[in-house]
């Protein structure tokens, strides 16, 4: 009885595999890796940021690490300076983006090819040299270039990063200065496919330019600014290289300490793992929350 | 709209914020290639009057740099390559085969989409140190393998391929693997292209991880020894800026070679950084 059961499951389980073999042969090499370094991780730093976590193992201690966290002034200010960069900043790029891509858009095609290249080609460099650059730019010394641009309208000079209220300053400012070129791009795609019927419908009435754009093409565009807002908030939230080049990690006063930031030294100089797990799940949450919003906005629009 | 009284204010916006844009980039390069004493000059002149290598033989003879360009070019070029072969054989399997788990499987993927990456970053340096591959090109190499951008990318791509194809193919006797390299690889060529691009710029740019997870300096990629040589060079800007030319000029020319394939990306993919 049970020697015919386990054959009939013996042949039953190769017939799944003959059946199902080669799908779990493609699918395995990347999904394992996926659940080592990916899934795993993600759960375990739920876990970690309930334990009290050094470098020597650590105990169970439940909310304490987030109750630390919230009488901690400078991880909220490290929260504050974080969100504070973010809204800035994604609030400039997203403007950037629109009106660059409406800019280019009643341009011809090869005017197309020719800015789309030319607004992406500064996004291809990495944070940390760009970041280099804008320290160079933004030094204090009578040969800084900012300072010396400023100073012929009569501004200046600044201590840029090495004062604690102009650091952040520098820090946002050397963010908001390059066009978005991403979102132009994908703003330039959207605007090429919107319906032709409206714009006319406009003309007919006698519509300005301006109120075309205005009550058509930005409402229209409304998926494409949700998408790219999630985006570049959640890019925003994981500000890093900037900090940690442009201000010797943190600044004078922590005056433009930001969360990753503080994971970083609050891990890997301090030791303090459980700590920082419980830093990333914070900044996981609001990543989370982002995302969130996006998708309840997105379901109630009106598809067109 | 089309005269060119009209357009060419436009031009003019448009090329002004395009130098805005490109400006750190022409100041990088400048401050590289001018002698010390023109460096801290005041006022700093935006024009050139002389220019130098010295920087650069400077930079070559004093670093490591070219040492930390080939680990960058081996990790990120591992990575991209192991992400074409694996994001599409996963991307086909999802998109057009039947099995069972498939869906739990593509579920637990996606969600993980918004999951920013330092939220991973202390479990993975704990996981690569029980594996004993902290401070190894195999500990920098495999979290780099474990991204999920590309296996949805290639998911949404190849659901769009025709399936007479494969089914054709069956009929005459092709294996399930011929199916896949001899149908869907070759179909697959301009998503392959974008996931080769995107993945290639990702690593080539990474840095906090290759910053945790590597301590010996002669195995660093070219951003973290960029960074290091800050420490070095403090205020040294001439041969920092070197170090950021050396670092950025390969990445330039991958863009201008490919061009068309960026663009194209940030439209099937969206904005990765």
């Amino acid at each position: 009885m049970s020697a015919t059961a386990a054959s009939r499951r013996r042949r039953s389980f190769a017939a799944v595999l003959r059946r199902y073999g080669w799908s779990y042969i493609f699918v395995l090499p990347t999904f394992s890796l996926f659940v080592v370094f990916t899934l795993l991780p993600v759960v375990q730093g739920l876990v970690l940021s309930l334990q009290n976590a050094r470098v020597t193992g650590g105990e169970f201690i439940g909310l304490a690490n987030f109750e630390t966290l919230a009488a901690d002034p400078v991880f909220i200010q490290a929260v504050g300076n974080t969100i504070l960069y973010a809204t800035v900043v994604v609030a400039a790029q997203i403007t950037l983006a629109l009106v660059v891509a409406s800019l280019i858009q009643p341009l011809g095609p090869r005017a197309h090819v020719f800015y789309r290249a030319l607004f992406y080609l500064p996004l291809v460099n990495s944070a940390i040299l760009v970041a280099m650059v804008w320290r160079w730019i933004f030094n204090a010394n009578p040969y800084g270039l900012a300072n010396t641009a400023l100073g012929t309208v009569g501004l200046g000079p600044y201590l840029w990063i090495g004062s604690s209220d102009q650091a952040l300053i520098a820090v946002i400012l050397s963010a908001v200065l390059t066009i978005p070129g991403g979102g132009v791009v994908l703003y330039s795609a959207a605007m090429g496919s919107l319906p032709r019927e409206l714009y006319e419908a406009a003309d007919l009435d006698g519509a300005s330019w301006f109120s075309k754009w205005r009550h058509i093409t930005v409402p229209l565009l409304r998926p494409t600014t949700l998408y790219l807002v999630v985006i570049y908030t959640i890019l925003a939230f994981q500000l890093f290289e900037r900090v940690y080049i442009m201000t010797n990690g943190g600044g004078p006063n922590n005056a433009t300490i930001t969360i990753v930031q503080l994971i970083y030294s609050t891990a890997f100089q301090f030791g303090r793992y459980g700590l920082a797990s419980a830093m990333a799940v914070v900044l996981f949450g609001m990543a989370l929350v982002v995302a969130v919003v996006q998708f309840r906005s997105l379901r109630s629009d009106v598809e067109y | 709209m089309s005269s060119i009284r009209q357009r060419l204010p436009v031009h003019v916006v448009l090329l002004l914020a395009g130098g805005l844009s490109l400006f750190p980039l022409y100041w990088l390069f400048l401050t590289s290639l001018s002698p010390t004493q023109y460096v801290v000059r005041v006022p700093p002149e935006i024009v050139p009057r002389e220019l130098t290598t010295a920087n650069y033989v400077r930079l070559f003879e004093t670093t490591p740099i070219v040492r930390w360009l080939f680990n960058t070019v081996v990790i990120a070029g591992v990575i991209t390559a192991f992400h074409l072969l694996f994001d599409s054989m996963a991307g086909y399997a999802f998109a057009k085969r039947r099995f069972p788990g498939k869906n739990v499987m593509f579920w637990l993927v996606v969600s993980t989409l918004t999951v920013p990456a330092q939220v991973t970053l202390i479990p993975v340096f704990f996981i690569l140190r029980f594996l004993g591959l902290l401070d190894t090109y195999p500990g920098v190499i495999l979290p780099g393998l474990a991204d999920v951008f590309g296996i949805f990318l290639m998911k949404q791509f190849i659901q769009t391929l025709p399936t007479e194809l494969e089914h054709a193919a069956r009929v005459d006797g092709a294996s399930e693997w011929q199916v896949y390299r001899h149908i869907i690889v070759p179909l697959s060529r301009p998503a392959l292209a974008v996931l080769a691009i995107f993945t290639f710029q990702r690593y080539w740019n990474a840095f906090i991880f290759p910053l945790v997870i590597l301590r010996d300096p002669s195995k660093y990629p070219v951003q973290v020894g960029l960074a290091t040589l800050q420490g070095e060079f403090n205020t040294d800007y001439g041969m920092l800026m070197t170090g950021a030319a050396v670092a950025a000029i390969p990445m330039i020319a991958v863009f201008f070679a490919f061009q068309r394939h960026f663009i194209e990306g940030i439209r099937i993919g969206g904005v990765k950084g």
